[in-house]
């Protein structure tokens, strides 16, 4: 019971930072807006902090979370076009910047001739496009860390695709965290309408060294036949805590192609969940998590293949090096009546230390019985014959062992549809795997 | 190919040699000059691959006895990259495959060391680039066959021909092919025979192990040997082959066991 009344504590004080509603948000037109942002407060109320007795979270110990007091940023950063240069794509088309979770207009522009923007600040003009999405996507009923993100719901980004537009540069989504101790609430929401696609990148960063928290929802609807494609890279100061849901709702014959890759935090946890939602669709859904020292990554995935004909390809690797700990769940879901679902999944572990750790779980329901479907997972170390066989070649042991494990995560990395951001990640594998045994 | 001031490039003796506490060479002996080609035959388990595997270092065989000079060195001394800097090649009889790493990346990696240790120019991705093409007409390989991953998909006789490929850019002292043959179509066979014809030359040697005369037609050796029991128990010209194709392994037994009871 002291637990329970030490997360309800808990909660309560992150929720206490919650800020009044904009003017702007209070209008009448928006009471659905306000109804969400109360019902979630209700919610987190009655939920509490998990813990390693949590089946979701056996492997993941959040209790350093909340030894600490995170507040919302009391005072926005002002930062210049130079300060976040170094994480800018060329190729992107529109680029929407949040500082600690608070919209930056001055860094962000958008040239891709469709709706690109701040939530907050779009509502009165796309109030009612956003109504049928926003917080209907991700559920918050039992999930405390959507239900706290939803109730602090005001910045955040919105990309709209109108049906048959095809927008061929990225959107770059970049959440950039200045200032320790603070906790921001990232929310998107992605809307792709009949036949459009999109490509969204979805970025995480930090401009300093001190312990934050990243709480973060996303939403992604795809209408019929509209192609999203998403990239997720994850790449928090080496102190901060990362906890992110993104829900896929994907209508007849759409497809959403992801990438998620994740290097930093001292513990993130992704949970994904992609709906099938009507017949026809089609998901590839891949991850690398690639951490060192103390860290700890987390995925968790749930494909549900609810109609017939949907097609899911699903490729997750790990590498962890140091004392790091690296957590996959992958479920594989297949509804009474989705026949002629064609799923595959593979879990790829390396463990490059002894004292390295993975704890990997693919999972397959099925309850219709014209399937194809296909699963596994491998943990382990380099492969000794490949080893052997570069030295064969007079390649050094070292130089070796670090191409097969770039290789191992490389894989990954090149699915990445967005050139610069493929070789700036190669470069981080290679930095990482480059180094002395 | 056997030049007047052939040398020695390869001397075992006595080599005994055991995986995971087998012994499978006993009192192996083989001497190998600059210019000549040998062959070693012999029947399943005779020890052909692992003689092979010993001299590129494998590091799931264990020399138990005798000694392995490479130019008159100690081969033992030298981890298995370092015998591929020293000129020792090693043809996989089953090629690895290592998804993730291009072919061209891997190829230019391993030349680049090997140059570098012999003194010589490195070449960048482009230069290497053309460099390769050039190389892989010899073998007449595609190609595409440089933006794959290394191996991975491809046939068996297409990791024969990208290890001969390996061995055309390394240009090694020492070249010991094992089971090149197996896996090969005639029309595979008949290319990379030629690829390896065209990379013979005075200053180096080659071995093959097979377990077949066929590829004895393409690449002619000076010396057959026929390994029984983990050590050679015949030796002789290109004939013996013929002979060892018509009569069978178990001739050689029976005329060893023979030979030693008349001893």
């Amino acid at each position: 019971m002291t637990t329970v009344a030490t997360t309800h504590s808990y909660l309560a004080g992150l929720l206490a930072g919650r800020a009044e509603l904009p003017s702007s948000m209070s209008s009448s037109a928006l009471a659905w807006l306000n109804r969400l942002r109360a019902d979630a407060v209700d919610r987190v109320s009655a939920l509490t902090v998990p813990t390693t007795r949590d089946e979701d979270w056996r492997f993941t110990d959040i209790s350093p979370l909340t030894r600490i007091s995170f507040h919302p940023v009391r005072s926005a950063s002002s930062l210049a076009a130079a300060d976040i240069d170094s994480f800018l794509l060329p190729e992107a088309g529109a680029r929407l910047v949040f500082v600690d979770g608070v919209y930056a207009p001055q860094l962000s522009f958008n040239q891709t001739g469709v709706v690109v923007a701040n939530i907050g600040s779009s509502l009165a003009e796309h109030g009612r496009a956003l109504e049928p999405h926003l917080g209907r996507h991700a559920p918050f009923d039992v999930n405390v860390f959507a239900a706290l993100n939803t109730a602090f719901l005001g910045d955040g980004a919105l990309v709209m695709v109108p049906g048959n537009a095809s927008v061929a540069a990225p959107v770059h989504l970049l959440f950039i965290a200045t200032q320790p101790d603070t906790v921001s609430y990232p929310r998107c929401l992605v809307v792709g309408g009949t036949g459009s696609a999109v490509t969204v990148i979805e970025d995480y960063v930090a401009l300093q060294e001190g312990a934050y928290f990243t709480n973060a929802v996303t939403e992604i609807a795809a209408a019929d036949n509209a192609t999203v494609k998403h990239v997720r890279v994850q790449r928090e100061n080496g102190a901060a805590f990362h906890i992110a849901n993104c829900a896929v709702s994907l209508a007849h014959a759409s497809r959403y192609q992801a990438v998620s890759v994740s290097l930093g935090a001292r513990i993130s946890r992704y949970d994904l969940n992609v709906l099938q939602a009507a017949e026809g669709t089609e998901c590839s859904v891949d991850g690398l998590a690639l951490i060192t020292d103390r860290q700890l990554a987390d995925t968790h995935s749930m494909i549900d293949h609810a109609h017939p004909h949907g097609v899911s390809r699903q490729l997750h690797k790990c590498i962890a090096d140091g004392a790091s700990h690296a957590v996959f769940n992958g479920k594989i879901m297949v509804r009474h009546g989705a026949q002629r679902t064609d799923s595959s999944q593979s879990s790829r572990n390396l463990l490059l230390t002894a004292k390295a750790r993975v704890d990997t779980k693919p999972q397959l329901e099925i309850f219709a019985d014209d399937v194809k479907c296909a699963h596994g997972a491998t943990v382990g170390q380099l492969d000794a014959e490949e080893v052997f066989y570069l030295r064969s070649r007079g390649l050094s042991e070292l130089t070796a062992r670090n191409l097969l494990t770039y290789a191992f995560g490389a894989e990954i990395i090149d699915r990445i549809p967005v050139a610069t951001l493929k070789h700036t990640l190669e470069q981080t594998v290679l930095a990482h795997t480059n180094r002395p045994l | 190919m056997i030049g007047a001031d052939s040398k020695t490039l390869l001397e075992a003796r006595g080599l005994h040699a055991t995986v995971n506490g087998i012994e499978i060479l006993k009192g192996m002996n083989l001497t190998v000059k600059t210019g000549e080609v040998h062959a070693i035959m012999g029947p399943n388990g005779s020890g052909k691959s692992t003689f092979a595997k010993v001299l590129a270092g494998h590091p799931a065989y264990e020399v138990t006895a005798g000694e392995v000079l490479l130019e008159g060195k100690d081969l033992f001394e030298l981890k298995p990259e370092e015998r591929a800097r020293a000129g020792v090649f090693l043809g996989f009889q089953y090629p690895i495959e290592i998804p993730g790493v291009a072919n061209s990346q891997f190829l230019r990696l391993a030349y680049n060391t090997v140059q570098a240790q012999r003194g010589k120019d490195e070449l960048d991705p482009l230069e290497f680039d053309d460099f390769v093409r050039e190389r892989m007409k010899l073998l007449e390989m595609n190609p595409d066959f440089l933006d794959r991953s290394v191996n991975e998909g491809f046939s068996g006789g297409e990791k024969k021909r990208n290890e001969i490929l390996q061995m055309a850019l390394l240009e090694p002292k020492l070249a010991i092919l094992d089971e090149t043959d197996s896996g090969l179509d005639i029309d595979a066979l008949r290319v990379v025979a030629g690829g390896v014809n065209q990379l013979a030359n005075e200053n180096n040697a080659i071995v093959l192990v097979t377990h077949y005369q066929r590829l004895l037609n393409y690449i002619v050796p000076d010396y057959v040997h026929v390994m029984e029991s983990g050590r050679i128990v015949k030796t002789g010209g290109k004939e013996l082959a013929v002979e060892l194709e018509t009569r069978g392994y178990e001739w050689v037994a029976g005329a060893t066991v023979a030979a030693g009871a008349a001893a």
